[in-house]
């Protein structure tokens, strides 16, 4: 590659923006280096010999006149085995290697690989010499942690004859571990590559979702479901719970990768999935969650130009694990800081503001963001899928949804999950509001459910879905006559609805049986509470007392059913059953009296 | 010559806060610059937009009296420091950090850069240990814990400041003598109300373990943006350095925005909502941000920011914005207050987010999370039914329903009422719960585990 390092000066400072000049031929999007103490940015905008620069870093104490240098090259990523149980800034700096550089405070101008250099990994090689390769396809393996097996790839736009493969042993990152002839030359790989986070990987086709990203989450799996390479946003004011549902997707998906990246939200929600994870089991392998978790963190208090990084650091990287044939999951919290971000930088450099102060181009770059999930056909010679599911929290300011960021991002994506102060305040969690939320992928993933967990899985949702609605129209009566001036069958309605409230929808991410649920469990629940519902109705056609069915023992046990044991509940969840159908079978034999 | 020495005296424009400085060189941004008055008063300001040849600053004692002919500026090569030491505490400082009691000056024993770096996320300790503040409303419902921000969201009239003043003068970590030390960052209020802090303060002795930065309403408010930094900068210094267990208190947010507000309209910015920078959240964030426990120290920064809601408005930017930087909020009322009920904590709005690794078996009571949640569900469910009585009366309720209503009525006067010196422990405030709790029948204790309920309920003790 020629050369194209520019050198200019910073004739103007205000805040992370920077004005330079002299830097005719450098490229937008490049990333460059910002006087004396070499802090990290990039170009956001050209005119003649004038750059404007974004930095990445705290610009107190810089000069003008001070020099900046031009790297050539846009902004990039680190990819290799290493990157999972890490946690990196925006701009993917290890977080525990500054540590041991400055100490518990983050200095400016810190440098440190992403991907440690002197480890060794040990490589065993699965194509030999003689193979035609093309990108995303394997040449070998080196188990990254005890779930994941990092299959070390062909990178992008390299398609050519292995002419040879390192034998099985240990390696750096940066040694050679096979050559490859292309037309453009032999080309030596390396486990480590590098990508730049403002483009997406290539693939082949992007296929319809169509298998559900399991979350144990009844209100997400049965109710309102993402699909795998799906996206979905969580919009709601603060204390509505994004941050705890955003934990549990990345705690209890059945995504084989996760990448979390705290963007301009709470430092100890991050050591709070640092300090947990480790120690959660991954309920398929028993191994730690930490073995299948990136972390990327740009806390509000760190620089803001780096959180719009962040979120596209954490993209390529999921990107990265997709190619290999994985399953993704990202969850970004929160969309609204990068949006605020944007707003920030575009200020600065005295931009035409659009609605609310935001550029004009939010929905586009919000769209750029979520456009790269998806379940793809990757580029490699074999018929291999990978998927990367997008789940972002939005925040918006008050709470309402009628703000840009929500809007733009409801636009884009097809699961909403609303979350409602009102259920927040009454301490109903999640707080996923049942009337406003959606779920475009229904039709595309009700054929798994079917034929994994039960026949009658949409019939059910279906039925539960109009019971709540039903609740909330007879909720606006109560309001104005009492819950005792209903008919019989309607406090019936009430009642049912209660208990799909209160004992389905909620589920406490902190209880250590409810916090996650298993596809079966959900089934077998919305089973059974339909149930309650549709025997409590005959009972009053056949002049059963309201009160009689309220104070049934057997309705105490089915709000307790979430707490029992995962691996035993079919046992259990039948004894309940049975006691239910006896318990209405009395009351009906005793006709009200 | 260096530039430290060079006293510019070609200010070309005074807005607002703000000064422009030109034919300047070699001027770093937010350095500190030292100002001249035509009449000699000496004033600091701080770059906010550095040129080659020009700085925009802003001026922290105010511009009136400044002019552009004789005002003269000098760039000191630095960005605002303050000086530190441990004599600090039981002193009090204005908003540029100079000592206003008559007490001589510190000497400090290192100066510090105000806006600090951020604390790595990775070396970061969970903040899991009970805070007690004596008030029922906190500790039992939304408990503070240390390295916690947890701000008071009032309104104007309301008694925040005697909450701030008696949560000062009550906390502490059950079971463990440690340093404790306050940090008190007044800004913008009014001299009635500091000399409340500093009395209450001097008569419990707490005026020696508290360092007080004031910035009272008729000083300018511009200092008010450097106030909770300088403050900050001092507490990470005792809780980092030396050890000590701080408690910031930061009063009145608002006025900081104000203040934030006011530079950002004399720069002529692009306003965000309500004319408040979009830069906004960010700002409050290097400040809230900054409290927490680091691995390896002993000391902490817990803080409880105040700041009154206009118009009572929660979704104000102000409490929106602090909000979602912060770790879950107290509310205060005003028809609690108009009821006669201190402190008028509104509970149902009110939120801690560590409060789950705070409490529980060893830190506070077994039982704590369950009667929390009970007291908490059973108080919306009470308040939801006083709506519905509005309507149709009382008597058209059921029995089950008019003991809810009689709990909402006798929690709001037990459980949240309490003195202005009552200072409660954790087991009286669950005592207090539970006997509220058993005006319900047990069939609806749902939140608490049956084998708590044998253990705790009045009925229980009683029978034994």
């Amino acid at each position: 590659m020629v050369d194209k390092r520019k050198q200019g000066r910073i004739i103007r400072i205000s805040g992370p923006v920077i004005e330079t000049d002299g830097m005719r031929g450098a490229k937008m999007y490049d990333v460059v280096r910002v006087g004396d103490e070499n802090l990290i940015g990039e170009i956001i905008r050209l005119d003649e010999d004038k750059a404007i620069i974004q930095v990445y870093e705290d610009t107190n104490g810089l000069k003008p006149g001070e020099a900046v240098i031009t790297s050539g090259m846009p902004l990039s990523v680190e990819l290799g085995p290493g990157l999972l149980t890490n946690i990196y800034d925006g701009i993917q700096r290890p977080l525990p290697a500054i540590v041991k550089k400055t100490g518990e405070f983050i200095n400016r101008g810190v440098e440190a690989p992403a991907i440690d250099r002197k480890k060794k990994w040990h490589f065993k090689p699965t194509a030999k010499a003689g193979d035609i390769v093309r990108s995303c396809d394997v040449i070998g393996e080196v188990e990254e942690t005890s779930i994941i097996t990092n299959r070390i790839i062909v990178p992008p736009n390299i398609c050519g004859k292995i002419i040879k493969v390192e034998k099985e042993g240990e390696y750096t990152v940066e040694d050679d571990i096979a050559v490859v002839s292309t037309d453009d030359g032999d080309i030596k790989l390396q486990m480590l590559q590098r990508w730049p986070v403002r483009m997406p990987r290539p693939v082949a086709k992007k296929y319809a979702p169509s298998l559900p990203l399991v979350t144990g989450q009844r209100v997400i799996d049965t109710f309102f479901p993402v699909a795998k390479g799906g996206t979905a946003a969580i919009p709601g004011g603060f204390g509505t719970g994004k941050t705890v549902m955003l934990h549990q997707l990345a705690k209890w998906s059945d995504a084989q990768v996760v990448i979390y990246v705290g963007c301009g939200e709470r430092g100890n929600e991050m050591t709070d999935v640092l300090r947990e994870f480790p120690e959660l089991e991954d309920p398929k392998s028993g191994e730690p969650l930490m073995n299948r978790t990136v972390l990327i963190a740009n806390t509000s208090n760190m620089p803001v130009a780096a959180r719009d990084a962040s979120v596209y650091t954490g993209i390529t990287i999921a990107e990265y694990y997709r190619d290999m044939g994985y399953d993704v999951a990202l969850m970004a919290d929160s969309t609204s800081r990068l949006a605020e971000a944007m707003r920030e930088i575009s200020g600065r450099l005295e931009e035409m503001p659009g609605e609310e102060g935001y550029p004009a181009y939010l929905a586009s770059r919000l769209a750029e963001f979520y456009e790269r999930a998806g379940r793809v056909k990757l580029l490699c010679s074999k018929d291999k899928e990978g998927s990367v599911s997008v789940m972002g929290a939005v925040s918006p300011p008050g709470g309402d949804f009628s703000e840009p960021v929500a809007q733009n991002t409801l636009r884009i994506v097809k699961v909403f999950w609303a979350l409602d102060a009102d259920l927040a305040d009454r301490r109903h969690f999640p707080s996923i509001n049942w009337l406003k939320s959606y779920s475009l992928y229904l039709d595309e993933i009700q054929s798994w459910w079917k034929k994994e967990i039960g026949e009658q899985w949409l019939k059910l949702r279906t039925k539960a879905m109009v019971l709540l609605q039903t609740e909330s129209e007879l909720q606006e009566i109560v309001k104005l006559v009492g819950p005792d001036a209903l008919p019989p069958r309607e406090r019936a309605t009430l009642e049912s609805a209660r208990l799909l409230r209160e004992d389905f929808l909620q589920q406490s991410a902190f209880h250590e049986i409810d916090t996650f649920c298993p596809g079966n469990k959900q089934y077998e629940m919305l089973r059974i509470m339909l149930k309650y519902s549709d025997r409590i109705m005959e009972a009053i056609e056949k002049n059963v007392l309201v009160d009689d069915i309220i104070s049934m023992k057997s309705r105490e046990h089915l709000a307790r059913m979430k707490t029992v044991p995962n691996k035993t509940f079919e046992k259990r969840f039948s004894e309940m059953e049975k006691e239910l159908d006896k318990e209405i079978d009395d009351l009906i034999k005793k006709g009200g009296k | 010559m260096s530039n430290k020495d060079i006293e510019y005296t070609t200010v070309s424009k005074v807005a607002g806060p703000l000064m422009i400085v030109d034919g300047i060189k070699d001027v770093a941004y937010n350095e500190v610059v030292k100002i001249k008055t035509a009449t000699g008063e000496e004033r600091t300001g701080q770059v906010l937009e550095a040129f080659m040849d020009k700085a925009v600053v802003q001026v922290f004692e105010g511009t009136k009296g400044l002019d552009t002919d004789k005002t003269s500026a000098r760039f000191i090569g630095e960005t605002m420091k303050l000086g530190v030491a441990k004599n600090m505490l039981g002193r009090v400082f204005d908003g540029t950090g100079n000592p206003i009691d008559d007490a001589p000056p510190i000497i400090p024993e290192e100066r510090r850069e105000i806006n600090g770096n951020p604390i790595n996320p990775y070396s970061r300790e969970y903040p899991s240990e009970f805070i007690q503040t004596g008030y029922s409303t906190i500790d039992g419902l939304n408990t503070l814990v240390r390295g916690q921000k947890l701000p008071i969201f009032s309104g104007a009239g309301l008694p925040h400041n005697e909450m701030a003043a008696q949560i000062a003068r009550q906390a502490k970590v059950l079971g463990k003598e440690e340093k404790f030390a306050v940090v008190f960052c007044a800004m913008g209020i009014t001299a009635e109300e500091a000399n409340l802090f500093i009395r209450d303060f001097e008569n419990t002795g707490a005026l020696e373990r508290t360092v007080m930065f004031l910035n009272l309403a008729d000083d300018p408010s511009i200092e008010r943006i450097i106030l909770p930094r300088m403050a900050l900068t001092c507490a990470e210094y005792l809780a980092f350095d030396l050890d000590m267990q701080v408690l910031v208190i930061l009063t009145d947010l608002t006025n900081y925005a104000e203040a934030l507000r006011e530079i950002a309209a004399a720069r002529e910015e692009v306003p965000g909502r309500r004319g408040y920078p979009g830069y906004m959240y960010t700002d409050l964030a290097t400040i809230y941000e900054r409290a927490g426990r680091i691995k390896g120290k002993k000391g902490s920064i817990t803080q409880i920011p105040m700041l009154t809601m206009p118009d009572d408005d929660i979704t104000h930017p102000i409490p929106d914005l602090t909000g979602y930087i912060t770790e879950g909020q107290i509310v205060l009322q005003r028809g609690l207050h108009k009821k006669g009920i201190y402190p008028p904590v509104a509970v149902l709005p009110c939120l801690s987010r560590l409060m789950d690794r705070g409490i529980g078996a060893n830190r506070t009571r077994e039982d704590h999370a369950g009667v929390s949640n009970q007291l908490y569900a059973t108080y919306a469910e009470g308040c939801d039914l006083r709506d519905l009585v509005a309507i149709v009366g009382e008597d058209a309720l059921s029995d089950r329903d008019r003991k809810f209503l009689r709990f909402a009525d006798e929690f709001e006067k037990k459980f949240i009422q309490q003195g202005i010196h009552e200072d409660r422990s954790i087991v009286r405030t669950l005592t207090i719960g539970w006997e509220l709790l058993s005006i319900l029948p047990k069939a609806e204790l749902k939140k608490i585990d049956e084998k708590y309920i044998n253990k705790y309920h009045p009925e229980k003790i009683k029978k034994e």
